[in-house]
């Protein structure tokens, strides 16, 4: 398992990377796979309410009235079946990147199963809507469908009579038959739209839009396909005639064809397996109990910044139990919490610069404690030698920068970068414990904890309370979102980065020595 | 320059994305069934008689019956199988036999097959039994029937109008 979610992340990493190159991180549609889903979704919502206005149910109605809004309505209906069309496909092919994606970067494990649980019954009404959709259309890959499908679905124990029977001749098919099949066209979208707003629930500031340059592009391209290739009809069903060679949407009926050479039954029992398989994947293996952030009362102020931060909904504002005059406390959801760290990031009293005995922030991790982060910090400072001393802040889920303190390389690991507190950068070079901070993180929007690298930059940036202190020289901060792997292009970042810190070095020792000589001739 | 790249290869990328998506909601076709072959497809729902025969209740027995239950006869509930068999030309094409649906089994008996063969002309021969009949059966209907190419031709069972028909 592990050796395929590297393959798949390496995969997924240099594809990705190329499309940094002319998409740029923030517009890349790898690392908006999710919002593209939703606006697909939309796209289908919106056109399919304007094509049920002209659609007409019945035996032949149905048909004429599509073919009505093909040709003679081809600017408007026309295009707005293309669209319903192209855009249900790219929802199927969005959903399943992003389901491989997810698995890749393993981020549905421990407490982050939700979102991949109730994912998984989305397939199954994604590709429920989709194939009741063709039917409606009653040409004939309709005809196919309805055949195959209840020829397949009596293939299960719980119907009493055949539902097949329904589609052997013309004789035998009524008119009611299409307004249930309305009926369902729109009551599956209107779960499944229930189901995506389930998905997202234990994800604070999920992305359900994708950025408004990367929609445009998606949305252009595919009036432009509607345009040059319109969605039509097949022929129209004929139930006396059998379907032959017929045009085929690969995106929903792929599986089709595998009932010409596998029972049906046996066809259900390897979905429901594969389904069930994927269902229980975020406990394959079972990932190691993170240990939750606790909150201190003795330093907590109740200021929110936690609760708005964390990627996962795992922490609220409660009442305050030990009676101190604010407004609120912060409250760990153990359940939801999986130790990324980002709410210390947040926190304004997890600064080492402190000058109590013992530095304890608001909120910490028990397994990474702000004190303790501090002395490492410090103890590591005394080790590294050099005129381009680094410490690098490193994602234990990014790649790894080797520890080399006699080479002025220094490295403190942490669970995300969206961990840390401006002020730690602030006290590590108004201290002179190190030239330059090299903070090592994922790339931007494939953060392994979604929000941290996002975070960490906005507040470098100063667009994100608590703020990098305007004294930090920035040019001392190094951020690489290089992610997983591509450890030489880090070494080299680093490399490139010490050489920038030993000239900035020499130059000041330079204006120093300069400025010194010049006020003694004054003298 | 580096602009017009960018914008040049992003819209590459997006023509590829569509392209595809369009290619493939359409072909490669798929072949369901060659243009120069038939179907037959028999297809039913029909009741087998009951296993048990309807016993008539004696006056004490009915006198035994809450008053809201009281009925003339008792019938078991479990139904036959219907035996099938299919000819083509005098040539078995089919034999089969269908259980009754229901957990009780109580329910009908479906039957759906199909058949693909060359077009032509054949005689045709469906054969039923619901019964406990053992000699012979109880539907049987012959006739020659032409198929044609991609023809849907039906074998359907309705006792309400003397049994087999052939569309």
């Amino acid at each position: 398992m592990g050796s395929l979610k590297r393959s798949l992340r390496f995969f997924f990493q240099r594809l990705e990377y190329s499309f940094d190159s002319f998409f740029s991180p923030a517009l890349n549609p790898f690392a908006n796979l999710g919002a593209l889903g939703w606006f697909f979704y939309w796209i289908v919502a919106v056109s399919g309410i304007y094509l049920y206005i002209f659609f007409d149910t019945g035996i032949t109605q149905a048909y004429d009235s599509l073919e009505h809004i093909t040709n003679v309505q081809w600017y408007a209906g026309g295009v707005m079946r293309s669209l319903h069309r192209y855009a249900s496909d790219a929802l199927v092919v969005v959903v399943l990147l992003h389901l491989i994606r997810e698995f890749s970067l393993d981020r549905m494990r421990g407490k982050r199963w939700f979102a991949w649980f109730t994912g998984i019954p989305l397939l199954w009404f994604i590709y429920a809507c989709g194939i009741s959709g063709y039917w409606m259309v009653w040409d004939v890959l309709a005809q196919y469908i309805a055949i195959a499908t209840t020829e397949w679905l009596d293939t299960l124990p719980f119907f009493g009579e055949s539902i097949a029977v329904n589609f052997l001749n013309n004789e035998h098919l009524t008119g009611r038959f299409f307004t249930l099949m309305v009926f369902i066209h729109i009551a599956l979208p209107l779960i499944m739209l229930f189901l995506m707003w389930l998905h997202i629930q234990r994800l604070d500031n999920a992305r359900i839009n994708p950025p408004r340059a990367l929609a445009a592009g998606t949305l252009i391209s595919m009036v432009i396909m509607s345009l040059i290739f319109p969605a039509v009809s097949q022929a129209p069903a004929d139930l006396d005639i059998v379907p032959s060679v017929i045009g085929f949407d690969w995106f929903y009926l792929a599986i089709y064809p595998l009932l010409d050479v596998v029972p049906g039954a046996q066809l259900w029992l390897a979905l429901g397996v594969v389904t069930l398989v994927l269902i229980i994947m975020p406990w394959l293996p079972p990932l190691r109990d993170q240990v939750a952030a606790v909150v201190n009362l003795d330093n907590c102020n109740g200021c929110r910044r936690c609760v708005d931060d964390c990627p996962y909904g795992a922490i609220t504002m409660g009442s305050r139990t030990d009676g101190a005059l604010f407004d609120g406390q912060a409250v760990v959801n153990a359940g939801n919490c999986v130790a990324c760290g980002i709410c210390v990031g947040s926190c304004p009293t997890a600064t080492p610069f402190r000058r109590t005995s013992e530095l304890v922030s608001g909120i910490e991790l028990p397994e990474y404690p702000v004190a303790g982060l501090r002395e490492m910090i410090v103890e590591l400072a005394a080790r590294m030698k050099g005129i381009d001393r680094v410490l690098v802040f490193s994602c234990i889920n990014s790649g790894s920068v080797s520890q080399a303190p006699e080479q002025g390389v220094g490295v403190v690991d942490i669970p995300c970068t969206g961990m840390l507190p401006p002020s730690f950068l602030d006290f590590v070079l108004s201290r002179d414990l190190a030239d330059g901070v090299f903070i090592n993180g994922c790339r931007e929007g494939s953060c392994y904890n979604r929000l941290g690298t996002t975070w960490m930059r906005q507040r470098i940036d100063n667009q994100r309370d608590p703020y990098l202190r305007r004294r930090v020289p920035r040019e001392q901060i190094h951020v690489c979102e290089l992610g997983n792997g591509r450890n030489k292009r880090r070494a080299a970042e680093l490399a490139a980065f010490k050489a920038v810190l030993r000239e900035r070095t020499t130059s000041t020792t330079g204006k120093q020595k300069g400025r010194q000589l010049h006020s003694g001739m004054n003298r | 320059m580096y602009r017009f790249i960018k914008w040049s290869t992003q819209g590459m990328a997006y023509a590829v994305f569509m392209a595809g998506i369009g290619y493939f909601s359409v072909f490669p076709a798929y072949e369901y069934l060659e243009p120069s072959r038939a179907v037959i497809k028999m297809a039913f729902s029909h009741a087998g008689e009951r296993k048990e025969e309807c016993r008539r209740l004696t006056p004490e027995e009915i006198q035994k019956l809450a008053p809201n239950m009281r009925r003339p006869t008792q019938c078991g509930r479990e139904r036959l199988p219907v035996i099938v068999e299919l000819y083509l030309d005098g040539d078995l094409l089919y034999a089969g036999a269908a259980p009754p649906s229901g957990i009780w089994g109580d329910g009908t008996s479906t039957v759906y097959e199909r058949f693909v063969l060359a077009p032509g002309s054949y005689v045709l021969t469906a054969r039923l039994r619901d019964s406990y009949r053992t000699d012979s059966f109880d539907f049987e209907h012959t006739k020659r029937v032409e198929l044609h190419e991609r023809q849907n031709f039906v074998v359907s069972f309705r006792p309400e109008l003397g049994g087999f028909s052939f569309d």
